[in-house]
């Protein structure tokens, strides 16, 4: 069975189509990355994956369980690091892992142990009384990630784990994933803009561009199919060399849509 | 219950670590009971209503407890707008859970700030009538608490940043608090204004607190009770159905 089953996922926004009848499945154990330029509707689809969402049209089963009729069964399978920041300020950073774990039920037994280990893993157990505020960007994205692994979901999804991130931090975080992929079956659905990871890493490759999946396979597949010698060359080969200007348009979109929504009320 | 007691204790300790907003916040109680108390003092008085301070302070504290509680409630767009809204949101927990320890924990803190504007209406010369009474006025500022911190926790679950805020302020808030009996007593009030006190809740909630701490009453105890807490209950229920509805 697959784990992650996606079908004819669609959503708009205002008459903005940013997920486009998109199928794809992930097989248990398996990681999955998920490609595309900026505004590609990459993180649209995650949080539809993730119940954060509720597609236009289209259906998800995460484990076997849909997305918006047993939500509550779908939220126990998942671990979660967004793509944009989700910790609190004002708290610590030993008491937003705290607060995860009572969240997600982590057991007591050992937690102060896996807590320590975790925030040595990602270099701030000597920070750990510190609140998030006074963190740098890649220090908060670090701890995002601690925070995401804390709990032992069946599925991980990664949205641009490694943004920001030093080279030695990325390294040793893809290994730990790796890792837990190999001896917990751990499923992994990951976005990256670097595609030397993704194709260090990833069992099988979606491309999506402007909502639409492209292109699916192995990063050897996609380099047959495009003939081209790494998975960089195959993606812009696959996606075109312009530079997306979804990353504006897209942002004066969201604004607009607020605006809209805002007057009417 | 571990859910709820976690977002409960996050609020604790988020308002804990705001010194400037627990002292920002104490002004404006102030301000109104010596501008208004004193102020007005000789004119209640001459109208043969006794001490305008004594039957100001429960309003004040009533709206202390207002402002903290849907401040505290709204404070769920900052969660919205930082991003911290999604880890609870994509956790396996009830909705209600959720909004129960949010509610709480607001609450907590909103009647905890009432308490201190008591503490400072004493040093002010409010006189509390009688002590074995005071329980029943800390119940009172719970309830209230609990009401309108459901209420704002409510809002901002419609609310996807600060613009309606304002709004919200100027035509739910001010007016809960301005018609509510805080600030002038409620009898032989005009037909409309008596009307829209009457559907007030925060007009059972002074009422109760005057009757706690100085034994004056216009409805009575059993009525404001029953009438906070179903309100409350009813609050509760409606804001966690809202809140699962939330997308980001
Ligand atoms: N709430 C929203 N309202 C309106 N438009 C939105 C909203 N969320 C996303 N969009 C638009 O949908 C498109 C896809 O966005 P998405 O965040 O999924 O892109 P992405 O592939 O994750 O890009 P990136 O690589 O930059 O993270 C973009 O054009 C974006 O502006
Ligand atoms: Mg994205």
């Amino acid at each position: 069975m697959n784990i992650i089953e996606a079908s004819n996922l669609t959503k708009t926004f205002g008459d903005f189509t940013a997920v486009n009848n998109v199928s794809f499945s992930v097989g248990q154990g398996e990681i999955f990355a998920f490609l595309g330029p900026n505004g590609a509707g990459k993180s649209t689809t995650i949080k539809m994956l993730t119940t954060l969402l509720k597609p236009t049209k289209g259906e998800v089963l995460l484990n076997g369980k849909n997305s918006l009729t047993q939500q509550d069964e779908v939220r126990k399978t998942f671990g979660i690091v967004f793509q944009d920041p989700s910790l609190d300020e004002e708290l610590t950073a030993y008491e937003n892992m705290k607060f995860h774990a009572v969240l997600y039920k982590v057991s007591k037994k050992g937690l102060d142990e896996k807590i320590k280990s975790l925030l040595e893993f990602v270099d701030l157990w000597d920070r750990k009384d510190s609140l998030v505020k006074q963190f740098s960007g890649g220090m908060k994205r670090r701890l995002e990630i601690a925070r995401g692994l804390l709990h032992h979901p069946r599925i991980l999804f990664l949205d641009e784990p490694t943004l920001g991130l030093d080279p030695q931090t990325r390294n040793h975080l893809w290994s730990y994933i790796k890792n837990l992929n190999q001896t917990e079956q751990l499923t992994v659905f990951l976005t990256t803009h670097y595609m030397e990871e993704a194709e260090k890493i990833a069992d099988r490759i979606a491309i999506i561009d402007h909502g639409k999946i492209i292109a699916q396979g192995t990063a050897e597949e996609l380099k047959a199919q495009t003939q081209t010698a790494s998975l960089e060359e195959a993606f812009l080969s696959l996606t075109g060399h312009a530079i997306r200007e979804e990353g504006a348009t897209g942002l004066d979109r969201m604004r607009e849509m607020r605006q809209r929504r805002a007057g009417r009320r | 219950m571990s859910t709820i007691y976690i977002l409960w204790l996050r609020q604790i300790k988020r308002y804990l670590r705001s010194r400037s907003r627990i002292i920002g916040s104490l002004g404006q109680p102030l301000l109104f009971l010596l501008a208004l108390g004193y102020g007005f003092g000789p004119v209640f008085k001459n109208a043969g209503q006794g001490n305008y301070i004594q039957f100001l302070a429960p309003g004040i504290i009533a709206m202390s407890i207002l402002f903290t509680s849907i401040f505290t409630g709204v404070e769920m767009i900052w969660d919205r707008q930082f991003g911290f809204l999604k880890e609870t949101l994509v956790a396996p927990v009830s909705r209600f859970n959720i909004m129960m320890g949010r509610v709480l924990g607001g609450a907590t803190v909103a009647a905890f700030q009432g308490l201190i504007v008591l503490i400072i209406s004493i040093l002010a010369g409010f006189r509390i009538h009688h002590w074995q009474s005071f329980p029943l006025a800390i119940l009172f500022m719970l309830l209230i608490a609990l009401l309108f911190t459901a209420l704002g926790t409510a809002i901002a679950s419609m609310l996807e940043d600060f613009q309606g805020f304002q709004l919200i302020m100027s035509f739910v808030v001010m007016p809960i608090y301005f018609l509510s009996g805080a600030i002038f007593p409620l009898a032989n009030l005009p037909v409309v204004l008596n009307y829209i006190t009457r559907v007030n809740p925060l007009s059972y909630g002074v009422d109760g607190l005057r009757i706690a701490l100085i034994q004056q009453q216009h409805f009575n105890v059993g009525l404001d009770l029953f009438l906070l807490s179903a309100l409350s209950i009813l609050l509760v229920a409606f804001g966690s159905y809202l809140f699962s509805k939330i997308q980001v």
